[in-house]
């Protein structure tokens, strides 16, 4: 009797996973395409994942369908979650592509991009990276493409903002394993010591780290101008804090993935004067598209319980969306390697402005926000372009 | 290295080592008693920390803090109470996988109710008074860790030692059985076991978090393992040994950061228990265990 159960239990379970891969069969005469949303939801990054999957499923509130061959197809979004973690990001990767998905979108973080990367190309599936910005996401992988601007560039933005600031030397925090952090760090290096700079120390710090007094007394024993220190929105307030209360003066900067609000919420008074770089401002619209994202964005944001300052990675998100949308109209087929063929050719006006590949896979843009935080409020400093 | 920096890093370690010392006393208790390592303990520290934060949202610090401590030590018990007690005839393993099971489910919970998203701590303004002593700068919260640390220490060793309850615990530790036929009552001395660790996890990580100033669903899981680590390292179900191992663990790793190695910190740790468990397995100040037939 007892096995009987077991093997009942084993049977029902086992079933379950059919059911579950039945779900994106067609069903009764509606015709649907799948895209597959690749985000950290939890872990490390899924603060910022998840602001990037609001903009993903608002554009897909706003676009539900889309048009093959002249017939109106649902967009469904699958989501899985890749966890910050580059082991569980293969997982999900190939969730998303058993599950039929036509594109996929994400992710939030580098270094699970490039983990999943070849998962897609060897499947044949094109994913359009919202905000990953290392190089290697796209560098030799003909199905990844993504719609903001590289490291390099955004790395170079903030040495030439340093430098034209005042600085003279400069000491950069990196996480160690992390790729975007890591990258960007080198870039700005980099870049700031062909300025003419000074890198007087340079500081590596573990995953879940959450004391940083350890580096910063080494960096204040180097008396920096600024530090630069790329990571994730978990880190950036412990840094910010701990800094000033080692009574460490010097300018703190970052790049896009500090451009979120709960940075200044948790570092409170001392986050006032950190400087970073972003994609997008929702106090200038650069596009209509952008002038009607900015509206219904910050309803939708209220709706989901969020602060309503819109996150430039929900922008990108958005983007990342309608791009994919655009590709699958002009392929006309739900296949991978003609919506990538179409990808190439892919020109519109996003919400981040306008969208065009270059032969990487990289969206041509050339201009980077810089905002500022005073009186609790990201606010805009300049647009730079760099060539 | 300057004098000042070396300094600094040494306040820093012995900081970071106080608050670790706090919840490696929670892993050593329950061990002692129940022979269980208690997996969910680090989550529980978590678990206070937001506890921390919704309270002084409506309350005055003092009140936050007793309201805090109130309910991670209720929180404590009860844990034990429904994942723990119903298995105290079951295999030790069976009891260990209910533990690793408490601790991913407490994680996930919080992700859901209050998302990954890291929530600031709130401060505490006279914890967070910022010292000034010569070129040193540290907040108060920093150099009281590792006082109330000791505090709290004698408290509980004078409370294990010369009261009644103590001496149950001990009866206990030694021999399970015999402890049950002598008449005492086991679930009672394993739900102050239990209050006491939790209550001190809630202490730890008042400190804790004020000076690392936010949380997420995950920040319990790496103190968490570190401070077993320490367990280990002073000899599990020892408490001055956990105490030791705490400090030990928070000095080494803030220099070995300080030093520029911070890509061995964590490993070092993890060495630090398999040397341990290979050389002297009962730790710093175990005992050694005498097999009875």
């Amino acid at each position: 009797m007892k096995k009987l159960t077991v093997c009942l239990l084993v049977f029902l379970l086992a079933s379950s996973v059919l059911f579950a891969a039945g779900g994106t069969e067609q069903k009764s005469g509606v015709k649907e395409v799948v895209i597959g949303v690749f985000e950290p939801l939890t872990g490390e990054n899924g603060g910022g994942g998840y602001q990037e999957v609001l903009g993903m499923r608002y554009a897909n509130k706003v676009y539900p369908t889309v048009k093959i061959n002249g017939e109106t197809y649902n967009v469904r979004l699958v989501e899985a979650d890749n966890k910050s973690d580059k082991t569980e990001a293969v997982t999900a990767a190939q969730s998303l592509i058993s599950s039929g998905a036509s594109v996929i979108l994400g992710s939030y973080g580098s270094g699970v991009s490039i983990a999943a990367g070849d998962i897609f190309l060897d499947n044949q599936v094109p994913a359009i990276g919202a905000s990953c910005t290392n190089p290697q996401v796209t560098l030799g992988n003909d199905y990844y493409y993504r719609v903001c601007f590289l490291d390099p560039f955004q790395g170079t933005v903030m040495a030439n903002y340093a430098w034209q600031d005042g600085a003279k030397k400069a000491a950069v925090i990196t996480q160690l394993g992390d790729d975007y952090s890591s990258g960007l760090g080198n870039f700005f290096s980099r870049a700031f010591q062909e300025l003419g700079g000074n890198v007087v120390s340079e500081q590596r710090f573990q995953t879940n780290t959450t004391d940083f007094k350890s580096i910063l007394t080494n960096i204040k024993a180097a008396s920096p101008d600024v530090i630069f220190a790329p990571s994730s929105i978990a880190t950036a307030p412990l840094i910010i804090k701990q800094a000033r209360e080692l009574g460490i003066n010097a300018k703190i900067m970052a790049g896009d993935t500090w451009e979120n609000s709960s940075i200044i919420e948790n570092a409170g008074i001392s986050a006032e004067g950190v400087v970073l770089s972003t994609f997008f401002d929702d106090a200038d619209p650069a596009t209509a598209e952008a002038a009607k994202f900015i509206e219904g964005f910050k309803k939708y944001l209220v709706e989901n319980k969020q602060p309503d300052i819109i996150p430039a990675v929900s922008a990108l998100g958005y983007d990342a969306y309608i791009t994919a949308l655009k590709a699958i109209e002009l392929a006309n087929s739900t296949k991978g390697p003609a919506i990538r063929d179409a990808l190439a050719k892919v020109d519109l006006e996003g919400v981040t402005g306008r969208i065009v590949f270059d032969t990487n896979g990289d969206a041509n843009k050339d201009m980077a926000f810089i905002k500022v935080v005073e009186n609790g409020q990201f606010k805009f400093l300049k647009t730079v372009s760099v060539m | 290295m300057s004098m000042t920096t070396i300094l600094q890093h040494c306040l820093t370690g012995i900081s970071l080592g106080g608050a670790y010392a706090l919840i490696a006393i929670g892993y050593t208790l329950v061990y002692g008693i129940l022979r269980l390592i208690n997996f969910a303990h680090g989550d529980i520290f978590m678990m206070a920390g937001y506890f921390m934060i919704f309270a002084l949202t409506s309350f005055p610090w003092p009140v936050a803090i007793l309201i805090t401590l109130v309910v991670t030590t209720v929180m404590g018990i009860g844990i034990e109470r429904a994942a723990y007690k119903p298995l105290r005839s079951a295999p030790r393993m069976s009891i260990m996988i209910s533990a690793i099971g408490v601790s991913y489910l407490l994680q996930n919970l919080s992700t859901y109710l209050f998302t990954a998203i890291p929530r600031g701590y709130p401060e505490i303004p006279f914890l967070k008074r910022i010292f000034q002593m010569g070129e040193l700068s540290a907040s108060f919260v920093t150099i009281l860790t590792p006082i109330l640390t000791i505090i709290l220490v004698v408290i509980l060793m004078i409370l294990v030692n010369k009261t009644k309850t103590g001496m149950a615990m001990r009866a206990v530790s030694k021999d399970f059985e015999t402890a049950k036929l002598m008449g005492i009552n086991i679930n009672r001395v394993i739900s102050v076991t239990f209050a006491i660790g939790s209550f001190l996890a809630g202490v730890g990580s008042i400190l804790y978090f004020t000076d690392r100033m936010s949380v997420t669903p995950f920040s319990g899981t790496l103190p968490g393992l570190k401070c077993f680590v320490a367990a280990v390292f002073g000899g599990i179900g020892n408490i001055p040994g956990a105490v030791v191992g705490g400090f030990f663990i928070g000095i080494v790793e803030t220099l070995l950061v300080a030093l520029g190695y911070s890509t061995f910190s964590d490993a070092f740790t993890f060495f630090l228990l398999i040397v341990m468990l290979l050389v002297r397995p009962t730790g710093l100040f175990g005992e050694k265990t005498v097999e009875k037939v």
